[in-house]
């Protein structure tokens, strides 16, 4: 679709547009992002005329929506309290907060969206910004300081891959990466 | 001829002038005025109010103040509700309680909004403050019920504990048992974010039945219909109470001793709650509602004809809360019934989804800007809006001093003309002239910037997002808006230019946030150099901004002024101009 030259009264081809939306609502929502491409930065001279008047006519139907980050400004308490709504139905995330010795600040994060150890104890390190060492059954995490363990339903501490997968995500309900001489106490067996 | 009037009235006849004028405002204005009066001022003053932490430090302000009682202290800046500002910001009141704790043994009232509060805080005030009595943490997160064992345990004079909206772990600590059986102060206690395991409701009755003076409760989700009335019955004095209701049917032994149970309640005048109410319960509440003043069904499920009969039996309210199933034809049977409504927010039942799932549209906001006179304060989600309509509101109710409109699908035109909103958030601005808070959304040019900048003199608070054109906009609001002081945005082309060539506003400013906008590191910089009174903060997850091509633009930044100098708390996603690595905590 160029613009609203496209649009012929005689022809009413607005009659024959492919578009969302239910049959007998007019298209008005004109969804098109604000955001501009590094190009349109390093060309625009932040004129006042901008591009606003090419784009005010494009009418193309939106593409299908990836929610966006913090919109509609909800705040998390209310988003929480449908959610669990939807959740009892649904069945929404698994969301448990991660915890590092000496660092002031936890994360938050889905169990959910991890299909197993490796890919949790990659997002881990990447979020602290440190290195897991080797697990092994006996000796648990050898090479680095560091050991990720979690407190299970029971109030335990346990090592992080000791249970199989779906036990654990279960059973979680927070993360902890603990250093030094507790964390290698934890390494040997359950 | 003014300085020997100054100086004629004794310091004691001077603070006790001074103790008359409690607002803040006028108190900074009073310590204005002369050295001695300054010195008069800082000694008597009790409360403090500090809208950004990092602003001032805790040892400055002792300094200054030795004698407080009261606190008040705001952490993360306010798109953190929105999840905008990542985990590990900051905000951490540690370091406040430290300081306060050998400095002020008589502070009894600590009010906290968007901070980290962790148990050792908590710990911290239960054993620091002999007298303590008032403890709110809105929006707060870090602690657990470990914490508040130790509040009930040592808080001996206790009379308000509020939660309201934060986080809290659950270290199946059954705290509220941790109030000994001789305490007995409490005046308001609101618990509502609470999980189930939470609260124990044997400790809970316990509780309420022991304090005479109980006057407003707010609990959580967890307590059923039967507990509700039981507690109801214990404390018939209540002024505000929320409770929810479970998801049951109807049975009438139940409901007749939850309707008994508020027939006894003459003084309340405030109800919220209402999670998982089933309609055939509403009734119980019909005796009280005559007087109610403040309703909040913002989580209740129920839809537009139950609505409008409980509205229906609420002539005195000021004060609503509601999902947008109350529908148009409920907001014109609210502006009919309820003429003294100063405050109305309608909230998405379903904002996530394209389609509308109720019958909410512009009409309802403009037939309560018709008739509610006295109406204030609007928060509205709704999914199409005119400018005719916001015309219509503006003339109607030039006496609105906060307008938050929110069109849930970002640039949505006017879907009468298909043009953007300038000129119906213009009449807004126009018209309404002791506007202090706005929010716009909707398609939006430079244009309504100007306007904004134009009238909007008494705009303290300003939102934006997906708007504007360029720089001029913002350069509109920052050179026009005399009275702002905080300025957020999101999603707008807005950049270096308008922001460097209004350095110096920013230091009249609490604070800026602008996030998925067009601004430089090098831009944030060079403000950083330049401005050494504010804190520039480039929030940026995906590394150093340094190693990125030099048009790249920020992530996110938040910049505010300071007192205080950079912060020494900042995670390794914060970055700043300067590169010392002492001012990070690491690992």
């Amino acid at each position: 679709m160029e613009g609203s030259v496209g649009y012929d009264n005689d022809l009413n081809l607005r009659a024959t547009e492919l578009r969302l939306g239910l049959p007998g609502t007019e298209p008005v929502s004109i969804v098109r992002s604000n955001k501009r491409s590094l190009q349109q930065v390093a060309d625009d001279d932040c004129g006042v005329n901008g591009c606003r008047s090419d784009d005010q006519n494009e009418t193309a139907p939106p593409p299908p929506k990836a929610q966006i980050v913090g919109w509609p400004p909800i705040r998390s308490y209310r988003k929480n309290n449908i959610q669990t709504k939807k959740n009892e139905s649904e069945g929404g995330g698994i969301y448990v907060k991660v915890s590092m010795d000496g660092a002031p600040y936890l994360r938050k994060i889905d169990l959910k969206i991890y299909s197993g150890y490796p890919e949790l104890l990659q997002a881990i390190e990447n979020m602290f910004k440190f290195t897991i060492g080797e697990y092994s059954e006996r000796e648990g995490y050898k090479g680095s300081d560091y050991a990720p363990t979690y407190e299970d339903k029971d109030g335990d501490w346990m090592l992080v891959g000791d249970v199989p997968w779906e036990m654990f995500i279960t059973s979680c309900k927070r993360l902890r990466i603990m250093k030094g001489s507790e964390a290698r106490g934890l390494g040997c067996g359950v | 001829m003014p300085k020997r009037l100054a100086s004629s009235l004794s310091d004691e006849v001077l603070e006790h002038v001074f103790s008359f004028i409690q607002s803040e405002k006028d108190r900074n204005v009073v310590s204005a005025v002369c050295k001695s009066w300054y010195e008069i001022e800082r000694w008597c003053r009790r409360k403090i109010f500090v809208g950004n932490c990092y602003a001032v430090s805790p040892e400055m302000v002792i300094r200054r103040f030795p004698q407080v009682r009261s606190i008040e202290l705001k952490g993360k800046p306010h798109f953190a509700d929105f999840n905008l500002v990542p985990d590990g910001w900051g905000g951490y009141v540690l370091p406040w309680i430290t300081e306060m704790a050998g400095a002020y043994p008589w502070l009894d009232e600590i009010r906290l909004k968007r901070m980290v509060v962790t148990d050792e805080s908590l710990e911290l005030i239960a054993k620091s403050f002999k007298d303590f009595k008032v403890l709110v943490l809105a929006s707060c997160e870090g602690f657990s019920t470990d914490g508040l064992a130790a509040i009930a345990a040592s808080c001996k004079n206790l009379r308000e504990l509020d939660l309201r909206e934060s986080e809290v772990d659950d270290s199946s600590v059954h705290w509220l048992s941790h109030f000994p059986e001789t305490y007995t102060s409490m005046v308001s206690l609101n618990i509502s974010c609470l999980g189930s395991g939470e609260v124990s409701f044997s400790a809970l009755e316990r509780l309420v039945s022991r304090c005479p003076n109980l006057r407003s409760l707010k609990l959580n989700r967890a307590v059923p219909l039967d507990k509700t009335a039981n507690i109801l019955r214990l404390a018939p004095q209540l002024v505000e109470f929320s409770a929810c209701t479970y998801s049951a049917e109807l049975r009438s032994d139940v409901f007749s001793n939850l309707a008994g149970a508020f027939s006894n309640c003459k003084e309340l005048r405030s109800l919220s709650g209402f999670w998982d109410v089933v309609p055939d319960y509403l009734p119980a509440i019909y005796s009280v509602c005559s007087r109610l003043t403040s309703l909040n069904l913002s989580y209740a499920t129920i839809l537009s004809p139950d609505l409008i009969k409980l509205v229906s039996h609420c002539p005195s309210l000021q004060r609503l809360l509601v999902l947008d199933y109350i529908e148009d034809s409920g907001l014109e049977a609210l502006a009919s019934n309820c003429k003294d409504l100063q405050e109305l927010r309608v909230f998405p039942s379903d904002p996530f989804d394209a389609e509308p799932n109720a019958s909410l549209t512009e009409q309802g906001l403009v037939a309560v800007s018709l008739g509610c006179p006295k109406l204030q304060s609007v928060l509205y989600f709704c999914r199409r809006m005119s400018n005719a309509a916001l015309v219509t509101i503006a003339q109607n109710r030039p006496n609105l001093n906060r307008f938050r409109l929110c069109i849930i699908e970002p640039n949505t035109a006017d879907y009468l003309t298909g043009e953007p909103f300038d000129v119906g958030f213009g009449a807004i601005v126009e018209h309404c002239k002791d506007l202090i808070r706005l929010s716009l959304s909707g398609l939006l040019t430079d244009c309504v910037f100007e306007y904004i900048g134009k009238y909007a003199k008494k705009l303290e608070m300003l939102s934006v997002a997906f708007a504007g054109d360029s720089d001029l906009g913002l350069h509109h609001v920052l050179s026009g808006c005399e009275s702002l002081r905080k300025l957020e945005i999101r999603d707008c082309p807005f950049g270096d230019k308008a922001l460097l060539t209004n350095a110096a506003k920013l230091e009249t400013m609490q604070s800026l946030w602008m996030s998925s906008c067009s601004v430089s590191f090098e831009a944030c910089k060079l403000l950083s150099q330049k401005m050494p009174r504010l804190n520039v903060e480039v929030i940026d997850e995906r590394g150093p901004p340094d190693s990125r091509p030099e048009n790249c633009t920020v992530d996110k930044l938040y910049i505010y002024r300071s007192v205080a100098g950079p912060r020494f708390d900042m995670p390794p996603f914060v970055w700043t101009k300067d590169e010392d690595l002492a001012l990070r905590l690491s690992p």
